[in-house]
């Protein structure tokens, strides 16, 4: 084991891809030269050459394109767009294009590819370089959604996420890049559509995704103190959705709650709670309860981008009002 | 240029490919008046010289990218008349089985590698597989074909500009037939021509081809496949031409100033192109044996599509992954 930090586990799931398979190349603006504006590709452009790893014009549908036509003719590409708030000017390439050309022909094409994507909130970047959209790319078939809370799972789902011969779209936050963790040695692949239970409870269960997964283990921390036990669920991946561990760690607690970033309509917890209404109606012990950002735009300023993302104290706060 | 450089039985399938393109779209259209083909359908009427001459100068490893109004890019590939009207037709024989419809006719076996109904939004993919082309060493090029209309769309910028810093074996093909849609391409676009004369800003030379003229364009695309191939990068090509039929099934096309369909009728490809292997020799009996053949292969694919049964529907569930199913949670 070796403590990298959430940063450091994007070039190293890269760079061991890239070593493993000649097919796999990288391109998206900054990322080459730069190392990326986030500096999560430093050291790929020297590992592995320009002609693998490109730096490209800011031209994001000729990036996100370029990718589908390489996946669909044999290779495996990984896109980076900068900021996912970016997705709105590629969305053709992503939602109409990418997502929809195997299924429209039957099949014949495959389009082995990943966007990784720079996600969230916490920069005091405002509304259009904050924004959690993973649930646009939920709402969309043909794309599968991943977005890991910790170093070892960024590597092991990007490797994943390489090797899945479908397009996904792997989501990381901006506001996790500085914080360690320890990531296995050597060749590390996890598994797209596993959620993983990070701490078991008896009163309530807490599903969180990314950045609200540390504030949901704090906040199941603060509320063992007064004597409510909470079980907390890392979602990872939105499609596919792990609900089997949903459903069953629902049941064992008999409340539901959901920690989301994205704003409040339409966002990931709401088909999480349409699933468990209709799938586990009888073991639940009261309504579920969706804590998200709300239906606003993100602001700047620090103390109002941090009050209008759920905070620990809105989690615990919530739950400590409901759950009795 | 000389008539001589293009030899007799390339000639005869350039003839050939115009007559098949023709036949079958005019017979996809009088199954539209029968109800048999659905949705909607963009004809190449009067255009058939820009894929017959790209397609027969490219390899068969070599890529297209077509638009929604693709039939003619995909026949002229090679794929089998059943599949494409079946796919018209909603049939199960269709190349698709009925998943895609008239706009998004895919043949990966002849390097049909899409057609795409968003304008512009194929550009950027050709790029990408011209890239794969580039780093995998395999020589293949990609040809993109798109409308004078795209032109004025961001993704056409993004990809040329893109080809041509990364010297991609592209051909980027404007079939420009004077309308987008149903307004004048002239009046909606800042240049006489509107891909020619953006070229320049990608550092490309500006090409216009008679793109009713088969050999004419057969010659063009030739040169810029060889380019491509030989790491001489993308190229951009206006092959300027004219539908003339609507833009679509809906559209009757009334928006044409007085006697101009009559002007490009009097230039009709296959007319042109007929008369001419006339002059050079070519029997006119073989000709005619050209047009009773592709007659009946329309006449066969017709029934084959007809007697076709419409798709299982299990299909909906099917080939949104690679594993062939279409779940999303476990």
């Amino acid at each position: 084991m070796a403590e990298l930090t959430y940063r450091e586990a994007v070039a190293a799931g890269i760079a061991q891809e890239m070593e493993r398979d000649e097919r796999v190349v990288f391109l998206g603006e900054d990322v080459a030269a730069a190392g990326g504006v986030f500096k999560t590709t430093i050291g790929l452009l020297e590992k592995f050459g320009p002609r693998r790893v490109r730096d490209t014009p800011i031209s994001e549908q000729a990036i996100v394109g370029a990718a589908m036509g390489a996946a669909m003719t044999g290779l495996r590409p990984i896109a980076e767009i900068m900021f996912s708030d970016f997705f709105a000017v590629c969305w053709d390439m992503i939602a109409n294009e990418i997502a929809k050309a195997r299924y429209m022909c039957a099949g014949q094409l495959t389009l082995p590819l990943v966007i990784r994507t720079a996600n969230g909130s916490g920069s005091r970047f405002g509304a259009q370089h904050s924004q959690s959209v993973e649930n646009w790319a939920m709402a969309v078939p043909g794309l599968k959604v991943v977005a890991p809370s910790t170093p070892a799972d960024v590597k092991g789902l990007l490797a994943a996420a390489v090797r899945d011969p479908d397009p996904v779209i792997f989501f990381e936050h901006k506001g996790l890049y500085a914080t360690k963790g320890e990531v296995p040695d050597g060749e590390y692949v996890d598994q797209l559509g596993t959620a993983k239970v990070l701490r078991q409870g008896s009163d309530a269960t807490i599903v969180a995704l990314a950045a609200m997964v540390p504030r949901a283990l704090q906040a199941a921390q603060r509320l063992e103190q007064e004597g409510i036990s909470a079980t907390v669920v890392d979602l990872r991946s939105l499609v596919p959705l792990d609900t089997r561990t949903l459903l069953a760690e629902t049941k064992k607690t008999g409340r539901l709650y959901t920690v989301e970033e994205n704003p409040r309509l339409c966002g990931w917890g709401a088909e999480i709670a349409s699933i468990v209404a209709e799938e586990a109606f009888y073991d639940l012990d009261g309504p579920i309860v969706r804590i998200t950002t709300p239906h606003v735009p993100l602001p700047a300023a620090d103390a109002l981008e941090d009050n209008t993302v759920p905070t620990v104290e809105r989690i615990v706060e919530t739950i400590r009002r409901t759950a009795g | 240029m000389a008539s001589d450089d293009i030899d007799r039985s390339t000639r005869l399938a350039l003839y050939r490919s115009q007559v098949e393109i023709r036949l079958l779209e005019k017979r996809a259209y009088d199954l539209f008046l029968q109800n048999l083909v659905k949705g909607t359908s963009h004809l190449s009427l009067g255009q058939e010289a820009v894929a017959a001459g790209f397609a027969t100068a490219m390899r068969p490893d070599d890529y297209t990218y077509c638009t929604y109004r693709g039939h003619s890019h995909t026949l002229a590939r090679g794929a089998p008349m059943v599949g494409v009207l079946g796919e018209l037709m909603g049939r199960r024989c269709g190349l698709m089985g009925g998943k895609g419809g008239s706009m998004h006719l895919t043949s990966v076996p002849h390097g049909v590698m899409g057609s795409y109904a968003i304008v512009g939004a194929h550009l950027p993919v050709a790029a990408g597989a011209a890239w794969s082309a580039q780093l995998r060493g395999s020589g293949q090029v990609a040809v993109c074909f798109f409308g004078d209309g795209t032109c004025n769309i961001g993704a056409f910028h993004e990809a040329l500009n893109f080809a041509a810093v990364w010297k991609l074996p592209v051909i980027f093909a404007c079939e420009n037939n004077q309308y987008m849609e149903y307004t004048p391409i002239r009046s909606v676009t800042a240049v006489q021509h509107p891909a020619a004369d953006r070229a320049a800003a990608y550092g490309l030379e500006r090409i216009i081809v008679d793109g009713n003229d088969a050999d004419a364009v057969y010659r063009k695309a030739r040169e810029s496949i060889e380019k491509a191939r030989g790491g001489g990068g993308p190229s951009l090509i206006e092959a300027m031409t004219y539908r003339t039929s609507g833009h679509s099934r809906a559209d009757p096309a009334k928006y044409r100033p007085p006697g101009e369909l009559e002007e490009w009728t009097k230039r009709d490809p296959i007319a042109l192109y007929r008369a001419r292997l006339l002059e050079l020799g070519f029997d006119e009996g073989d000709l005619r044996a050209v047009d009773s053949a592709v007659q009946r292969a329309v006449d066969e694919a017709t029934e084959g599509a007809k007697a076709s049964p419409p798709p299982a529907l299990e299909v909906i569930s099917r080939d949104l992954w690679a594993d062939g199913g279409s779940s999303w949670r476990n």
